[in-house]
């Protein structure tokens, strides 16, 4: 029943004028629509999902006094969609949801959903930052809570659904392999992150999610716009189908598929805060609960990424040269207005601390599109999204780890730079976390692993020919060490006058949750700066 | 595998990480005494561990790379943890443990204190975790290892400087950190080229090619990225003007390390990747790099000369740091003529250098001690500051190693630099002579200036009337501490002086293998 419904839905799709051909197709062999559904590769996602609505529905019926259950009940679902990911790595890339008859001999080139490596290397990333990101909130969530002290609360039930949804979209879009999906999975991964963002309901907060929200919402209707260019040019939303249709285009489509593309680009490029599409990140940061500030640096650009990477490298193959521009030059570009945008922040200014961790990521993200636009001149053989995963793995990590941080030591909004002075002599611990993190993001040692991550993006550009973006990298990384710097040193640095009082007063010990999360990365941190393969070894072979 | 060699990397690395646990006890001032003995310790059983090392070389084939390891470190990106020992590193890695356990002993009694400086157990962890960086550097086989033990050196000097300094201290700190980096940054890049190309980032492997399989534009590029990197450590004219400041603002100990190893890790470089690794590139722009390392050589003198004059307010350790640029220009010089004979005197110089700066900076050091200032004009007073009346062995010691700087023969300066010169009197086939011969004489040049200046630092800051009204009233003479940390360096200046085929025995197979003629 199913399979004739959609054969009459496709009858009178888009392409249909009621031609016998396409109706024949349909209907001749429904069977093809009925299909049986591959769990296994579906599970990640899926059980994000699944414990996204337990969580709501368990908030309905917990009394308030165990509500604390739930951000457990989050990490535990977070937790299995990991294992999950488990059974997937060793075999051979899987799909499902495929259409057959595409014309093509490619491997799930007709499926809308593969779990490949890079997919898998993407969900861990998702899935993996939002544990982190849950963890560090267990403790923001508790305090903040509706009559836990502040009166601008965050609701808890809506909190935990929010942040799971959010991870379900970032979980799928890496796996989805046409168009319809990816969009649809890009929107699940950033409508909950709005609210996400819009949860703390004080002045920062509304204009943090409204900024956040005009921006995306923008970004989004351009790309759907390129989108439904590109379908109309290509005759088919499968990326794979899409590369191969592109190549055929007759020429008067050729500048719908053109402009089509660049829209769909403009897109993502807004959703990874690439310049000069990068004005909201600091704001919405700043209002942004902390955890949820670390959650969008790290799972909210990995989303875009992904996104970015597929469309690019599977369906615009035949762009390769102009999008490889393109991205250099956007590379270059928002690395160099990140690291300025940082340079250029006051560290006395309140918020100064998640401001110069905005710009910072905007900066990163610029690192993290040189190996994306390497692809496009790469020759074939070689595949430098590799070290784009690898990039982000390491971020992901680090710069999840210096949020906590922050979450740490500022518990009152509004944590400035110049309030980690002398946090070595208070807080050793905390401070040397921080300092490995920090060194970690400017790819310095003993931040080893920081500094490989940089080494295989340069090898990305270097190995494609893109000297003139490795230099301007190089120029960056030393900019950027600047700040990294003298935001370490400050952790070292002898306590200011009016620090004398605190010093002699003990400090509170860390919540648990929080010291968990630190202790979880920054000993990931230094696990991969003694054994750099461990991660980098998704720099190393193809990842589709 | 060889654990010698290991150990001596990890021996440091493992007393690093030993500062971070709560080993050292509760009462600051014992666990700061307890930090400095677990430096000296350390950095005592590294030297007997290079000693051992040395002891163990084979002296006949100082050409094959020996003490080797090499298994697989990073096998995505095809980074192996390779290291080994030949005639070239040797001296270098014996040099470097031997003034960092100097400089350990000596800032044992001689830390810098204060209100605002941080705890011995801080400045011992740093300590080590640099001399890991700098054994390192000369003990790696793999160029992004070479680039990673070039970088694990920049934060522990950068808070040794900004720490632990004087003066300017955060500025000079800042300034040599984003320098170096930048340099190191585009080096990286030039090693990222040459093992995309050739698909090898093993030096051994790379100089066995000879360059073969790069092509001359890509060993071009190569070239000039990595002796860029390398020429900002060294540092060559124009890139030098980190140095000073990092010398002036440093610590004791850290102007001895600055100058005398970490300056030699660039050095070092030129010689051991820029030279077998791309040798077309590197035979086109060795004429500039010759050209910069004249200009080095008469630039740093002027400046000395300078800042040597009364009433120009110059500073002691600025100016030996000015010194270091010209001295390095030697060693340059020598590498660019791209003969054997240039290559070893360089290594020489390089060593040379390495013993007889670290005395003078250990000396002037001392005196800023003493005096409060190293201002020359303060010190000198209106007729000199009298050293041979008030402090006989200091001044001395001073004036030895202001002569051994200058390059007087029988001393550890004088072999490199002649041979330096002799090498760019003859460069090798391909190179042009008038425009070598003129390096030569201009270096030339300014050995004759070299001499003037320190001469007059002698004049002025050993001669001169005892009782004319000084800045201190009483001068201490040696203190026991400090003459154990610089007997070691004038024996081996005299040594080096007087024995020079001891140290040219284990570099000239060496550098004629590296030259691709043996």
């Amino acid at each position: 029943m199913l399979g004739t419904a959609l054969g009459a839905q496709l009858a009178l799709g888009p392409h249909s004028t009621g031609q016998p051909t396409v109706t024949s197709l349909a209907v001749a062999n429904p069977g093809s629509l009925i299909q049986s559904v591959d769990w296994v590769a579906i599970a990640p996602p899926l059980i994000a999902a699944v414990a996204a609505l337990a969580v709501l529905v368990t908030d309905l019926f917990l009394p308030a006094r165990h509500k604390k259950l739930l951000g457990r009940l989050t990490a535990a679902g977070l937790a299995l969609a990991l294992v999950s990911l488990l059974s997937l790595t060793g075999g051979g890339p899987r799909g499902t949801f495929c259409v057959r008859d595409t014309g093509t001999d490619a491997q799930n080139a007709g499926c809308s959903y593969v779990a490949d490596h890079f997919a898998l290397v993407f969900q861990l990333l998702a899935l993996g930052g939002a544990l982190i990101a849950a963890l560090l909130s267990m403790h923001t969530v508790d305090e903040e809570a509706p009559g836990g002290g502040s009166a601008a609360g965050l609701p808890r039930g809506e909190y935990w659904f929010l942040l799971l949804s959010s991870a379900t979209g970032a979980a799928l879009l890496p796996a989805a392999r046409d168009l319809a999906t990816l969009v649809v999975a890009l929107e699940v991964a950033s409508l909950p992150a709005f609210a996400l963002v819009a949860l703390r309901r004080d002045g920062r907060g509304a204009e943090a999610a409204l900024k956040f929200f005009l921006s995306s919402v923008t970004a989004t209707a351009v790309m759907l716009l390129g989108v439904g260019f590109v379908y109309a040019a290509s005759g088919s939303l499968h990326l794979a189908l899409i590369g191969h249709g592109l190549d055929g285009v007759p020429g008067q489509l050729k500048p719908l598929a053109e402009a089509g593309a660049v829209l769909t680009l403009v897109g993502f490029a807004f959703k990874v805060a690439a310049a000069p599409f990068h004005f909201w990140v600091p704001d919405t940061y700043t209002g942004a609960p902390l955890p949820v500030a670390g959650y969008l640096s790290v799972v909210g650009k990995a989303a875009g990424l992904a996104g970015l990477a597929l469309v690019t490298t599977i369906a615009f193959r035949p762009y390769a040269h102009t999008w490889g521009l393109a991205l250099a030059v956007l590379a270059a570009v928002t690395m160099t207005v990140g690291n300025v945008g940082a340079l250029r922040q006051r560290f006395d200014t309140s918020y100064s601390a998640v401001r110069l961790l905005a710009w910072s990521s905007v900066g990163q993200a610029g690192y993290l599109l040189v190996p994306l636009a390497a692809a496009g001149y790469a020759p074939t053989g070689t595949d430098p999204l590799g070290a784009t995963a690898a990039y982000a793995l390491i971020y992901g990590v680090v710069n999840l780890g210096a949020f906590g941080v922050v979450a740490a030591v500022g518990r009152r909004a509004g944590t400035r730079v110049d309030d980690f002075r002398g946090l070595f002599a208070r807080r050793r611990w905390t401070a040397l976390a921080l300092a490995f993190f920090l060194l970690c993001l400017a790819g310095l040692p003993p931040g080893v692993v920081g500094l490989f991550g940089k080494v295989v993006v340069f090898r990305a550009a270097v190995d494609s020919g893109l000297g003139w973006l490795a230099v301007v990298m190089a120029v960056n990384v030393v900019i950027a060490l600047y700040y990294y710097l003298l935001w370490t040193a400050r952790l070292f640095a002898p306590a200011a006058d009016g620090g004398k009082a605190a010093e002699t007063a003990p400090e509170p010990r860390l919540p648990a949750s929080l010291a968990a999360t630190l202790g979880l990365t920054a000993s990931a941190a230094v696990v991969l700066s003694a054994a750099p393969q461990l991660v980098l070894q998704v720099a190393g072979g193809t990842l589709f | 595998m060889n654990a010698v060699l290991i150990a001596l990397l990890a021996l440091p690395l493992l007393g690093a990480a030993l500062t971070l646990a709560p080993v050292f006890g509760t009462d600051p001032a014992v666990a700061d005494r307890r930090a400095l003995r677990l430096n000296t310790v350390l950095t005592g059983a590294v030297l007997v561990l290079t000693v051992a090392l040395a002891a163990g070389f084979d002296h006949d084939e100082p050409a094959r790379m020996q003490a080797t390891t090499d298994v697989s470190w990073i096998p995505a990106i095809g980074v192996r943890f390779h290291l080994g020992v030949d005639g070239v590193s040797l001296p270098l890695i014996v040099l470097t443990s031997l003034l960092t356990f100097l400089c350990a002993l000596y800032s044992e009694r001689r830390l810098p204190s204060g209100e605002h400086v941080p705890s011995a157990r801080a400045f011992t962890g740093l300590f080590l975790l640099l001399e890991t960086g700098m054994l390192a550097t000369f003990a790696v086989l793999d160029l992004v290892l070479f680039f990673l033990a070039f970088e694990i050196v920049l934060i522990p000097m950068y808070f040794l400087i900004a720490r632990w300094g004087s003066g300017a201290k955060v500025p000079a700190a800042n300034r040599f950190i984003l320098y170096t980096l930048l340099g190191s940054a585009v080096m990286l890049l030039g090693f990222l080229l040459v093992g995309s190309k050739a698909g090898t980032f093993d030096m051994q492997a790379l100089a066995a090619a000879h360059g073969s399989g790069l092509s001359h534009t890509t060993q071009v590029i190569a070239a000039l990225a990595i002796m860029i990197g390398l020429a900002v450590k060294a540092p060559a004219w124009p890139l030098h003007s980190w140095l000073p400041d990092a010398h002036t603002a440093a610590p004791t100990v850290g102007s001895v390390l600055l100058a005398g190893v970490l300056l030699k890790m660039g050095t070092y470089g030129l010689v051991r990747v820029l030279l077998p690794v791309v040798p077309d590139g590197t035979a086109t722009l060795a004429p500039y790099l010759g050209a910069f390392a004249a200009v080095g050589i008469v630039y740093g003198s002027l400046v000395c000369l300078a800042l040597a004059r009364s009433g120009a307010k110059g500073d002691l350790k600025r100016l030996i740091a000015y010194s270091s640029v010209g001295h390095m220009g030697f060693v340059l010089l020598g590498i660019a003529s791209l003969t054997p004979v240039g290559v070893n005197g360089a290594l020489f110089a390089n060593i040379a250098h390495g013993l007889i700066t670290g005395l003078l900076f250990f000396v002037v050091g001392t005196l800023k001690d003493r005096y409060g200032t190293a201002d020359l004009d303060t010190l000198a007073g209106s007729t000199g500051a009298a050293l041979y009346g008030r402090a006989p062995r200091i001044g001395a010691l001073l004036a030895f190693a202001a002569v051994a700087s200058l390059g007087l023969p029988g001393l550890a300066g004088f072999w490199g630099e002649l041979l330096a010169m002799f090498g760019a009197f003859d460069p090798a086939e391909g190179l042009s002579r008038p425009a070598f011969v003129t390096y030569m004489v201009l270096a030339g040049l300014g050995t004759l200036l070299t001499a003037a200046y320190l001469l007059i630092v002698v004049k002025r800051v050993c001669m001169g009337d005892p009782k004319q009204p000084a800045p201190v009233p009483e001068l201490a003479d040696l203190r026991p501490y400090e003459a154990v940390s610089w007997t070691p360096l004038a024996a081996l200046t005299l040594l080096a002086g007087l024995w020079p085929a001891l140290l040219l025995g284990l570099s000239d197979p060496a550098v004629k293998h590296l030259l691709g003629g043996g």
